[in-house]
């Protein structure tokens, strides 16, 4: 029978249905952070249980990371505890941790694709609804609650209810200025904050197989904000070539039989959707958010449209029909889960090469990994944002949520590469403007709200 | 405390309404809060930057500090719980008194997270929905029944049958969660584990 990507990957872990349709699900890899796991492993304890298997564990401390004088112990006592307490965890229990000041350490999807410890065919959990960025390599990866945490500790499985299917199809080119982001900013504004929920999406179309992999990071990344419990795109050469050679991908001959089955990870031409949408890429232009959800977005030239949410637009301080180009800003933050690897950081470098910001503007640039702030310092991106005025910073998930340091006061605007725009999510009153990493280096040097395009012609 | 979790079959309770929608996770609980390496006490910090002002001092006018209102059933607009993953916002809700959560529609992680916790999450329609705003808003002291067992949410003028995954219904009313089920069947799943391609391709080659 033909099955889709998604049928495929899942029904091939199923250990067992039970009465009722839920099924047994075998996870292959799960990734733990400091801020939802203490509360697993306490568990643990109290029930007296060990690990499953501690090689299918990766830990990582990123949320409440300090992302200046990281070789320094953490002031904020909260978050040091949270630290200590993942550290300790991890010893306890003989799993993998790279920790603060580790040369693998960074924030938790961006360790593990660029590790390899993420493969095509897998399932993948990790307490985190962004663990949906597994998917960009052809596996069933999504964000699980802290009782789940503990159940795949315990046994390396979930009871779950198998979610429904959906493809969203985008053909064509994408015009100059506008990227993966923007395309993922354009699919949730249609698509609404709720709009795939109970779906696991497979994203299809010339758009995304010409996206490198990092781009369809970007892209799978933000399922969650449109509701999906996560979004994959069909393994191909691009996804081999990024993997081959890395630390953790299959050795030898069963690197050989990896690859063999990665080419049987496709939807078959039969297979069955329960609902599809297909986009014209020629639609799509650079966007912003305006609003307090990832799904209030806009062509970045457009205006505000007549909404009845006007307690979000309070709180931006916005209003209806106003365009925000022009619109004054002050903080910038390049990071992120979703844009904060090795490509983000070249683009926004080859923008702002030989510019200056706008005094009036607070920029951090924040790596996803130690192994993207390497690299970026390798290659002298670190020099060309502090030659523009930018901090360049340790790696960490910074103020995308504000667990650390890495705060935007009430009132202010910033213009953010993360995924998210709710109310204080960047600390207590701050309002986010969501965009793609060149725009926001535009709007950097600027200091206001500008559209890229008029640089790029 | 949810390690032996708390048996959960009748509630019957007046309910704080709460129409907005898309309430994300980050409302329900700020990441400021998600500090802790416990479960407990995380109702104080409920819906924090909705409840008090910038200065800490309660916005009065908010229903959880409105004393008309009051129980253990919350009633909230469209897509509740949408966002974050954080099972904080369960255990918040859990913590401040709520064993039953209705609404037209849940965001799919925070409804797992609400039954692994104790929480009923029930769904009725958007007419259901407001008519149960309208009945709290003529009278606060509206009584609502959830009745697990025979799967019914009525008070207010409306009388409906709601749905529940029979194994989580199961594990609600007799006080157990996943592990315990999970646990039973480590055998079957180390034997799966033997023959699964994705496991033996990871395997140190000899
Ligand atoms: S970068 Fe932001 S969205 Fe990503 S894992 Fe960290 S906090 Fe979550």
């Amino acid at each position: 029978m033909a099955k889709t990507l998604f049928d495929k990957i899942w029904d091939q872990h199923v250990v067992k249905s039970i009465p009722g349709g839920r099924q047994i699900l075998f996870i292959d890899h799960q990734f733990i952070h400091e801020v939802t796991s203490p509360q697993a492993f306490e568990g643990l304890r109290r029930r007296g249980l060990g690990v499953y298997d501690t090689n299918k564990i990766t830990a990582t401390a990123d949320h409440n990371v300090p992302t200046v004088n990281q070789h320094l112990p953490i002031v904020e006592p909260l978050s040091k505890k949270q630290v200590d307490t993942l550290e300790n965890n991890c010893q306890q229990f003989n799993l993998p941790l790279f920790g603060l000041g580790h040369e693998k350490q960074g924030i938790v999807h961006v360790i593990g694709p660029e590790q390899g410890i993420t493969q095509p065919g897998m399932t993948i959990v990790c307490g985190d609804s962004h663990t949906s960025t597994h998917g960009a390599f052809g596996c069933v990866a999504f964000g699980i609650g802290t009782s789940q945490v503990e159940q795949v500790l315990a046994s390396q499985c979930l009871v779950l209810q198998k979610p429904k299917r959906m493809r969203i199809t985008v053909e064509g080119k994408l015009s100059k200025g506008t990227t993966a982001k923007d395309v993922i900013l354009y699919i949730i504004s249609q698509l609404g904050t709720g709009g795939a929920t109970g779906y696991f999406v497979e994203y299809a179309g010339s758009v995304f197989t010409n996206m490198s992999m990092e781009e369809r990071m970007t892209v799978c990344n933000m399922s969650i904000e449109m509701g999906a419990r996560g979004g994959l795109i069909a393994p191909d050469e691009t996804t081999i070539d990024y993997l081959r050679g890395r630390p953790n991908v299959p050795k030898g001959k069963q690197w050989v039989q990896a690859v063999e089955y990665y080419k049987t990870l496709f939807s078959d031409q039969a297979a069955q959707f329960d609902l599809e949408y297909s986009y014209d890429a020629q639609n799509i232009t650079p966007r912003i958010t305006y609003g307090t959800n990832p799904g209030m977005g806009i062509g970045i030239d457009e205006a505000i449209p007549m909404i009845d949410n006007l307690k979000a637009l309070k709180y931006m301080g916005l209003e209806q029909g106003e365009t925000l180009i022009g619109k004054e800003i002050q903080y910038v933050f390049i990071g992120s889960c979703t844009n904060s690897r090795i490509e983000d950081l070249r683009s926004v470098a080859s923008f702002v090469q030989g510019k200056k910001k706008a005094d009036h503007v607070n920029v951090w640039v924040v790596p996803g990994s130690k192994k993207v702030e390497t690299q970026a310092v390798s290659e002298g991106l670190d020099q060309i944002f502090l030659n523009a005025g930018f901090e360049f910073r340790a790696p960490g998930c910074s103020a995308c949520l504000g667990m650390n340091e890495d705060k935007i006061p009430a009132g202010k605007y910033c213009v953010s590469t993360s995924n998210r725009n709710f109310e204080g999510r960047q600390g207590k009153g701050s309002r986010t403007i969501l965009a793609s990493p060149m725009t926001a280096a535009a709007c950097a040097i600027e200091g206001k709200i500008v559209d890229v395009r008029k640089w790029l012609n | 405390m949810v390690e032996l979790m708390e048996k959960i079959s009748v509630i019957r309770s007046a309910a704080v309404p709460f129409p907005y929608e898309n309430i994300d996770t980050d409302q329900i609980i700020p990441a400021r809060f998600l500090k802790a390496t416990d479960r407990l006490g995380f109702g104080k910090n409920l819906f924090r930057d909705w409840r008090y002002d910038k200065s800490g001092n309660t916005i009065k006018d908010f229903v959880l500090n409105n004393s008309v209102y009051s129980g253990s059933v919350l009633i909230a607009g469209k897509n509740f719980g949408c966002g974050s993953s954080r099972e904080h916002a369960a255990w918040a809700l859990f913590d401040y008194g709520f064993r039953v959560v209705v609404s037209s529609f849940f965001a799919d992680i925070f409804r797992a997270n609400a039954l692994n916790n104790g929480i009923v999450p029930v769904v009725i329609n958007e007419n259901q929905l407001h008519q149960c705003f309208e009945s709290i808003e003529k009278d606060p002291n509206t009584s609502f029944v959830m009745d697990l067992t025979k799967q019914q949410f009525s008070g207010g003028g409306i009388d409906v049958d709601f749905e529940i995954d029979p194994y989580k219904k199961e594990c609600l009313l007799n006080g157990l969660d996943d592990i315990d089920f999970l646990l039973q069947h480590i055998d079957e799943i180390k034997a799966f584990e033997k023959e699964h391609l994705v496991h033996k391709l990871n395997q140190t080659d000899v």
